[in-house]
């Protein structure tokens, strides 16, 4: 199963580096290879930002596996990250 | 900023002003809302801010073709398309015109949120000035602010994010509104101190319990830099038509006036009054129940439909049937002159909406039926739906407003006793009305009977005489002067000897030598 993920930012600022480089790290760590990263800068594509109903920057949509998630930050506290992607803070096979 | 462009701002800073076409909100304005500005509106819940907020893009659209973008952080774009369709604002027809864009930031139930790390609005805010740009925006609203609050994690969060969003919209050169909620009627601008984020120019809407009727008002309380009206007015929101300010008090006094007289539909009393009645005057006619008022007004509305007037009666408290049967008594046949046209006669029970709406409806009511003559009886009916405040800016406001179309007014008052005394409804308006009839009992030698004074007749000489007033079925006999009794206005009527009158009468006989 691969971890379908949709990461918001607002051009190049540092919190939009903080939160693209702190999802990597972690799904690197958790679920090596089995992951999609989409980048939405909302400056280049604000009508996907509305149909998403995005407010604010970095906000990061886990679009699959379901239940749906949405976390907003620079993903900088990475027990709460791991809790909205469901992936209870240990690195386990994917089955 | 040097001392040079300090000042060349000052001379050259005068704001423009965008008018918002609310009906009286530009002129309590003066102009309109600061163009290129976020202005604040905020008020309690139920102050009709989202009204507000919406009809500040709906009169754009709809007289000029501006578009509008709205931001909605509570209530769903369904739940405003729909709430909106009884004013007459068809949203939905508008999106399709891309005349109107909604940013939707409404609250979605089924996604939960996790917060790890800073973060800010900029997705809002870059949709926004997509939507600002795809519409050609001039205007936005955002309904209501207090929704940013509970989504960011601290209030220096939210300045900053408040700071970015005003200088961004005045980049997008669009006028905004926000709307803000407060907890009371008078406090604090708006909770969570947001006046302190975009405090140039705030607008507050009341929704006040005032002796158990409910009263909106609306009030500026800052413009920086430019000017506006003070303190509070009161406004109405109307099914179809949305939000009306009434600007009672900023009203400037430029009527016409004429010299032009017009019968008041008694022969007598036309020349007790100097040969009647001014056209662009207004007659307050006062007296306790049974005294004549509603006859006196009978004579007026169909003395002015004898000569080719349109005249507009507005009935408070009898029925339709009632005062026809009455006319008919009186020998005047107001079905017949309704239907040629030239009388209208509106019966309404006072309390079925409240006096602001009463004042738009009455307006609206001669605006289209354009009379020579209006008369209301009575005035003291509708005082009983109103605060004594509200009472007396109705009044001004439909003394004012017919004055300006020169036409003539009679308005009747009751007096709550039945010999002498005034009204409360006197007190209020006799300094507006231009000429008052006082009807009182006499009570005399065991007999009740009528009389009848001009008090006060502006720009004209009237008679002092109390004149004896008798009604029979042909209508209103003016008498001879009450020259016997003394103390009738004052409620307590006696009888004087035709000797003493005799005699002050000789204390006054103009023997040609006195200088007065």
């Amino acid at each position: 199963m691969t971890h379908r993920l949709k990461l918001y930012i607002t051009g190049r600022t540092h919190s939009s580096e903080q939160a693209m480089e702190n999802l990597r790290r972690l799904m690197e760590q958790q679920v090596p290879g089995a992951y999609e990263i989409t980048i939405v800068d909302v400056l280049e594509s604000p009508q996907e930002a509305e149909a998403d109903r995005v407010l604010a920057t970095p906000t990061l949509i886990k679009e699959s596996p379901p239940p749906t998630r949405r976390i907003l930050g620079d993903l900088s506290d990475t027990n709460k990250v791991l809790l909205g992607l469901g992936l209870n803070g240990t690195p386990r096979k994917v089955s | 900023m040097s001392p040079e462009s300090y000042i060349h701002n000052k001379t050259n800073g005068a704001l423009k002003k965008l008018a918002t076409s609310i009906p009286g909100f530009d002129h309590i304005c003066e102009g309109g809302l600061p163009e290129n500005r976020t202005t604040l509106l905020s008020g309690t819940a139920g102050s009709a801010k989202t009204v507000f907020a919406v009809q500040f893009l709906a009169e754009a659209i709809r007289r000029s073709g501006d578009a509008g973008v709205f931001v909605t952080f509570e209530e769903s774009p369904d739940d405003i398309r729909r709430n909106m369709l009884g004013f007459g604002w068809d949203i939905a027809a508008w999106e399709e015109q891309r005349k109107w864009a909604f940013v939707d930031a409404s609250p979605q139930p089924e996604t939960d949120e996790i917060v790890s790390g800073d973060y800010d609005l900029g997705a809002l805010l870059a949709r926004i000035e997509h939507a600002v740009r795809t519409v050609n925006a001039k205007r936005v609203s955002m309904d209501s602010l207090g929704a940013i609050f509970t989504f960011l994690p601290n209030p220096a969060r939210v300045r900053s994010e408040l700071f970015r969003t005003a200088s961004a919209l005045r980049r997008m050169n669009v006028t905004a509104l926000m709307t803000a909620e407060r907890t009371h009627e008078y406090g604090e601008v708006a909770r969570y101190g947001i006046e302190e984020f975009v405090a140039d120019n705030v607008i507050i809407l009341r929704n006040t319990l005032e002796e158990e009727k409910r009263r909106r008002t609306v009030e500026i309380l800052k413009f920086r830099g430019t000017a506006h009206q003070k303190g509070e007015y009161p406004f109405t929101i109307i099914p179809g038509e949305g939000v009306i300010v009434l600007p009672l008090s900023a009203m400037e006094l430029k009527q016409k006036s004429s010299d032009i007289r017009v019968s008041s539909g008694s022969e007598e009393l036309d020349r007790m009054c100097g040969g009647g009645f001014f056209r662009d005057s207004v007659i307050l006619v006062s007296g306790a129940t049974g005294t004549g008022k509603t006859l006196m007004t009978t004579e007026f509305i169909a003395g002015g439909a004898k000569n080719g007037e349109r005249c507009l009666l507005f009935a408070f408290e009898e029925s339709r049937e009632q005062l026809f049967r009455n006319a008919r008594g009186w020998g005047h046949d107001f079905a017949q002159m309704e239907q040629e046209g030239r009388l209208r006669v509106i019966c309404e029970y006072p309390e079925v909406i409240g006096l602001e709406d009463h004042l738009i409806r009455m307006k609206n009511c001669i605006e289209e039926f354009k009379p020579n003559r209006v008369a209301v009886d009575s005035l003291t009916a509708l005082e009983r739906v109103s605060t004594v405040k509200g009472f007396r800016e109705f009044v001004i406001g439909i003394t004012s407003f017919i004055k300006h179309k020169e036409i003539t007014g009679l308005f009747t008052a009751t007096t709550p006793s039945l010999l002498g005394g005034a009204s409360v409804t006197e007190s209020h308006i006799s300094t507006i009305t231009d000429s008052i009839i006082l009807l009182r009992y006499v009570e005399m030698l065991g007999e009740i009977r009528r009389g009848l004074a001009v008090l006060k007749m502006r720009g004209s000489a009237h008679e002092k005489h109390i004149r004896e007033v008798m009604i029979d079925s042909n209508g209103m006999h003016i008498g001879v002067p009450y020259r016997d009794v003394s103390g009738i206005l004052s409620g307590s009527p006696t009888h004087v000897s035709s000797a003493d009158i005799d005699r002050i009468a000789g204390l006054f006989v103009d023997d040609g030598k006195s200088g007065g």
